[in-house]
């Protein structure tokens, strides 16, 4: 049954009212679009509708509700960090999307999209994944709706994240290292899609941010806001009334971004995405595809991109695996042409500076991708182009940092003053 | 309509229609490569400008696509080399949207037609975003050739056939290119749809493989497309002689199969 519905409020949740549609065939301004091979689009002409008409439905937005409460553990709190803001000189708020079931932001969205696999009546659920916490995620919710499951992963990334892979295997979960290209998570999304284009009968994709082909940069956004609607009435409650001066998310593909920044579009806050500088933009090696790419197609849709002068695609370079992407949601691409969202970028150096300041002064370990956010935020305090002093700032912690606990430990140890942690290199 | 009308008039004479693919730039062979095929019968030749991620694409065109990007190929440096062909048979390109819509569509189309091609293929541009690319084409006369896939619907088929120009490319199965055991059973039921929805040329392509696979899909469709088969001829080292070789048992079989089904008719 459809109504409009305003408000829905289940489990301790809420639940703003459906935003607004991209046009016509998902354009959100000259971006987005359905650029995928003729056997996919009867599927996804499908998806858009079940979507749609989900998405108006109240017994679904209810159950949505009420999984993001008793299951990914909704409301996540928005923390004031008095230490760090001492610190900086401004006043952090953190919106505490590391403390969700899986450990990010990531939940939201697959608990979403496994809500509407159920409701198609398909049984198996395919997804790509960088870091593997979308991996995690998927296979979470396979699980818990007993779907069968498969992610794709760069074999780069199943050797740099392996305890996610050995997770997603425990959850049940086939996981298909992916050799082609780069084997990073632009070619993961390639390979999804190649099988997809042959499963596509039986089985939902599902995509793992605001990217990819017409309906998922609007479904995917959608299924995040609650991260962005809960931050602005939180903030306002902290902030008597008021809200933020500025908001700030780190962007690899954008969904905690954009899931951030729908809750505030309407408000006066400056919005601030922060993507992968990796080794500095001038290196070439790193992950800012609003800074230094250019508009493009790839993966379904009309973005920003990093490519080559005849149009190749090239790699992107950074510390984290999930802003290891050489494209952005074409919302952040529009966002971007209409000036309404500002687009910075933190080197791989920024983002460690991040990790250290977040665990002395609050001790939370970020994941390395919203490390991305504070390390950006700590540099650009006083800066004419950065913010003020004396500003309040809301921040979107996407994740935890347990996932790259591993890495740090063994590579960059220096960064925090001490002794690196061997691998164990006994035979298995 | 030189695509077009090359292949109806190729149909009328009772020939099969064979379409092979070679990716273009790929290192010292693919120029013989093409002159081979024409020379083993081939109707038109399909070539690929590569791309990075070619998502309709299997392993043996990935590999392919990479190793002729390794060695510096590029859409004008292609098409400056197809300049020189003479093949006397239709020349198509099939490449991904983003090359194209980088070098701008009507730059991309002009460079084509300049270098004496005759259609495209670009498989990640369906119906629903294909004008303003379909409108640079047509303005320089360059034919685009559609998809259809066995997951279209029957009104979107319809709309696929009129704006289809060249041939009708029937995807033979749910899936990528790449080589496979046997016909699947989606191809024959593709063709007998394009045949009761147009007169156009209906081509089959997509995971055909072998001579007898050509022969059935032939059973129902105008004719093939024949990809990772003959561009495997060039990865594995066989060079122009073995794709060539590849494409006349090929033409062969057709033909014999044409014969044999003559010969029951008379
Ligand atoms: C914790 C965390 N934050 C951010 C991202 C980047 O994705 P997005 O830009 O879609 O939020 C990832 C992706 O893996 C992630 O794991």
């Amino acid at each position: 049954m459809t109504t409009s519905p305003s408000t829905t409020r289940a489990g301790g949740v809420h639940l703003d009212p459906p935003g607004p549609e991209p046009v016509g065939l998902g354009r959100f301004g000259d971006f987005g679009g359905m650029y995928v091979p003729e056997t996919l689009v009867p599927a996804l002409e499908d998806l858009t509708v079940e979507f749609r008409t989900a998405w108006h439905d109240t017994a679904f937005r209810t159950e949505f509700a009420e999984l993001l409460g008793s299951y990914a553990g909704r409301p996540s709190p928005v923390t004031e960090c008095h230490r760090l803001s001492a610190h900086l000189g401004i006043r952090v708020l953190l919106k505490r999307e590391d403390l969700n079931h899986t450990g990010s932001h990531k939940i939201n969205n697959v608990l979403g999209q496994a809500l509407l696999t159920r409701r198609m009546g398909k049984k198996r659920v395919i997804a790509e994944t960088g870091a593997g916490q979308h991996g995690v995620a998927t296979a979470t919710v396979a699980a818990l709706f007993g779907l069968e499951c498969r992610v794709y992963m760069g074999s780069v990334d199943v050797e740099r994240q392996a305890l996610n892979v050995f997770r997603m295997r425990l959850l049940g979960a086939e996981v298909v290292p992916v050799t082609s290209g780069s084997a990073t998570l632009k070619d993961a999304v390639n390979d999804a899609l190649r099988h997809w284009v042959a499963s596509v009968e039986t089985t939902h994709y599902i995509l793992g941010s605001v990217v990819g082909p017409h309906p998922f940069p609007w479904m995917v956004r959608e299924f995040c806001r609650v991260v962005g609607d809960e931050a602005r009435e939180q903030c306002r409650l902290i902030l008597d009334g008021r809200d933020p001066d500025v908001v700030v998310a780190c962007v690899g593909g954008g969904s905690n971004a954009i899931g951030t920044f729908t809750g505030f579009v309407d408000t006066d806050a400056r919005l601030i995405g922060v993507e992968a500088g990796g080794q500095g933009l001038e290196s070439g090696r790193h992950g800012a595809a609003l800074s230094r790419g250019v508009p493009g197609i790839l993966h379904g849709a009309r973005s920003y991109f990093m490519q080559d002068e005849h149009g190749q695609i090239l790699e992107a370079h950074s510390i984290s695996a999930g802003l290891d992407y050489p494209g952005v949601g074409p919302e952040h691409a529009s966002l971007k042409a209409s000036g309404r969202a500002e687009y910075s970028h933190a080197t791989d150096e920024m983002a460690l500076v991040g990790v250290r300041l977040l665990a002395r002064l609050e001790g939370i370990m970020p994941a390395l991708e919203p490390a991305h956010a504070i390390g950006w935020l700590a540099d650009a305090v006083g800066r004419a182009d950065g913010v003020a002093v004396g500003s309040t700032v809301l921040i979107t912690l996407s994740g935890r940092g347990d996932k790259d606990a591993e890495q740090l430990a063994e590579r960059y140890a220096g960064a925090f003053g001490l002794e690196p942690v061997e691998r164990d290199e006994r035979p298995r | 309509m030189k695509l077009e009308a090359h292949l109806r008039q190729a149909r009328a004479s009772g020939r099969k229609l064979l379409v092979p693919y070679v990716t273009g730039g790929l290192g010292g062979v693919w120029m013989e490569a093409i002159e081979a095929v024409a020379e083993a019968g081939a109707d038109a030749v399909e070539v690929g400008i590569p791309f990075s991620d070619p998502v309709m694409d299997g392993p043996t065109i990935q590999e392919a696509s990479l190793r002729a990007l390794d060695v510096g190929a590029t859409p004008a440096g292609i098409n400056a080399d197809l300049a020189t062909l003479r093949i006397g048979i239709p020349l198509l390109v099939m490449t991904y949207c983003n090359p194209v819509a980088h070098m701008g569509f009507e730059r991309f189309a002009t460079l084509l037609v300049e270098a004496g091609v005759d259609g495209a293929i670009v498989p990640d541009l369906p119906l629903d975003e294909l004008d303003p690319w379909s409108d640079a084409a047509g303005a320089v006369g360059l034919e685009t050739v559609l998809l259809a896939a066995p997951t279209t619907p029957d009104d979107r088929l319809r709309r696929i056939c009129e704006r289809s120009q060249g041939f009708v490319y029937g995807v033979s199965l749910l899936g990528v290119t790449g080589e496979r055991l046997a016909l699947s059973s989606q191809a024959l039921e593709m063709a007998r749809r394009l045949k009761r929805t147009t007169d156009k040329p209906a081509v089959l392509g997509v995971g055909i493989s072998n001579a007898e696979q050509a022969v059935e899909a032939c059973s129902a469709a105008d004719g093939v497309v024949i990809g990772s088969a003959v561009v495997r001829c060039l990865l594995s080292g066989g060079g122009a002689e073995a794709a060539g070789a590849y494409v006349a048992t090929i033409r062969q079989a057709l033909t014999d199969a044409g014969a044999s089904a003559d010969a029951v008719a008379g």
